[in-house]
């Protein structure tokens, strides 16, 4: 095996230690912002991981996947976040005139 | 030359699985939600930004080192955004941030 | 005007990089996206001093290097502070004071504040301050003294 290869498969491997990590937290909580907290760290995570493949495969294409995973985690947590704590998506809610988090 | 490039990549991938580690260990151990986000917001730049500089020094030609760096630049932007809105969100639902008993004289 | 040209010529390098095709025929699909992109900007009112700040350009290459310095610094001190254990743990909640004179200023510091590791925005107030949650004594030391509110104000041109 290639040195090259090897130090992309340890990268790999602690991003995998990493997501199981993030994961226990998703289960553990207590509250549901841990648990959101806990995915999003598990997207950034999951997006290296497959920037980390693409060299791996020496396939940089894998790249422009991880590109629109970093924005549709972004979108994503925040859509999320917004949804449990307003119960909708639109604005305006409830006493807050502007939906503004 | 490439013996150079080889070992600072290795020293900076493993910077930075070390950091996307001791992060995501501050996720498990620290006490509430407002401190698990320090430990989540060093994964966001420290690592991811240490790991794409690893990967820039293998790049094999210059498209992928500028996806590379736009992954950090959106990661930039995006990441204090997250933790803004979760941070927010929790004190709006109530929820008290944890503070050591001796401190907690000064809390607002 | 000079906004949505600037914008254009932005997305249209972004498809360039990203794409890496240079044959008329796709090239000319970049340039209808890259138009359209502007358009739907334009049209969302978006392309003003706030969504898309142009003249931060130049002073900007003085400070993105300077926030980076300083993330690696707290990164290593929240490192220290997590390996250490939860005993090492000591949250703060306070406040700052936001001196920018602008929205723009102020979201820049707040979220400048952010994404250094150890210190999160939770919120702004009317009056311009922000409430700051720090995870330990070294992080509120380092924000109170102020530097960073100075060098963003720098940015903005406002003093």
């Amino acid at each position: 095996m290639d040195h090259t290869t090897l130090m992309f498969a340890a990268a790999a491997g602690a991003l995998l230690v990493a997501m199981v990590m993030a994961l226990v937290r998703a289960l553990l909580g207590p509250t549901v912002y841990d648990r959101i907290l806990a995915v999003n760290a598990f997207g950034t995570k999951t997006l290296l991981m497959i920037a980390v493949i693409g060299f791996l495969t020496r396939r940089p294409e894998f790249l422009d996947i991880a590109l629109v995973y970093a924005l549709i985690n972004f979108i994503g947590t925040v859509a999320v976040t917004k949804f449990v704590r307003y119960r909708s998506l639109g604005f305006p809610v409830g006493d807050n005139a502007e939906g503004e988090l | 030359m490439s013996l150079i490039l080889d070992t600072l990549s290795w020293a900076l991938m493993l910077g930075g699985a070390g950091f996307v580690l001791i992060g995501t260990l501050g996720l498990l151990r620290l006490p509430d939600v407002f401190t698990r986000l320090h430990g989540a917001g060093m994964t966001d730049t420290m690592g991811a930004g240490l790991l794409v500089l690893g990967m820039l020094l293998q790049a094999p030609d210059w498209l992928v080192m500028v996806k590379l760096v736009l992954i950090v630049v959106f990661l930039a932007f995006t990441s204090p955004m997250t933790s803004h809105a979760l941070a927010r969100a929790a004190i709006l639902d109530g929820i008290k941030p944890w503070l050591r008993q001796a401190d907690k004289g000064d809390a607002p | 005007m000079a906004r949505i040209v600037s914008l254009f010529i932005l997305m249209l390098v972004l498809w360039l990089v990203m794409s890496g095709h240079g044959e008329p025929w796709l090239l000319a699909l970049g340039v209808a996206s890259a138009a359209l992109v502007a358009w739907i900007a334009r049209r969302l009112d978006s392309v003003d001093h706030e969504g898309h700040p142009l003249h931060l350009t130049w002073r900007g290459l003085g400070y993105w290097p300077w926030l980076a310095v300083e993330i690696v610094k707290a990164n290593l001190d929240v490192a220290r502070t997590i390996l250490a254990g939860p005993g090492a743990v000591a949250p703060a909640v306070f406040k700052v004071k936001a001196s920018q004179s602008d929205d723009l200023g102020r979201t820049i510091y707040a979220n400048s504040i952010t994404l250094t590791p150890g210190t999160v925005t939770m919120g702004v107030d009317d009056d311009g301050s922000l409430t700051i949650h720090a995870l330990n004594a070294g992080a509120r030391e380092g924000l109170e003294t102020g530097d960073m509110d100075r060098r963003v104000c720098v940015l903005m041109g406002d003093r």
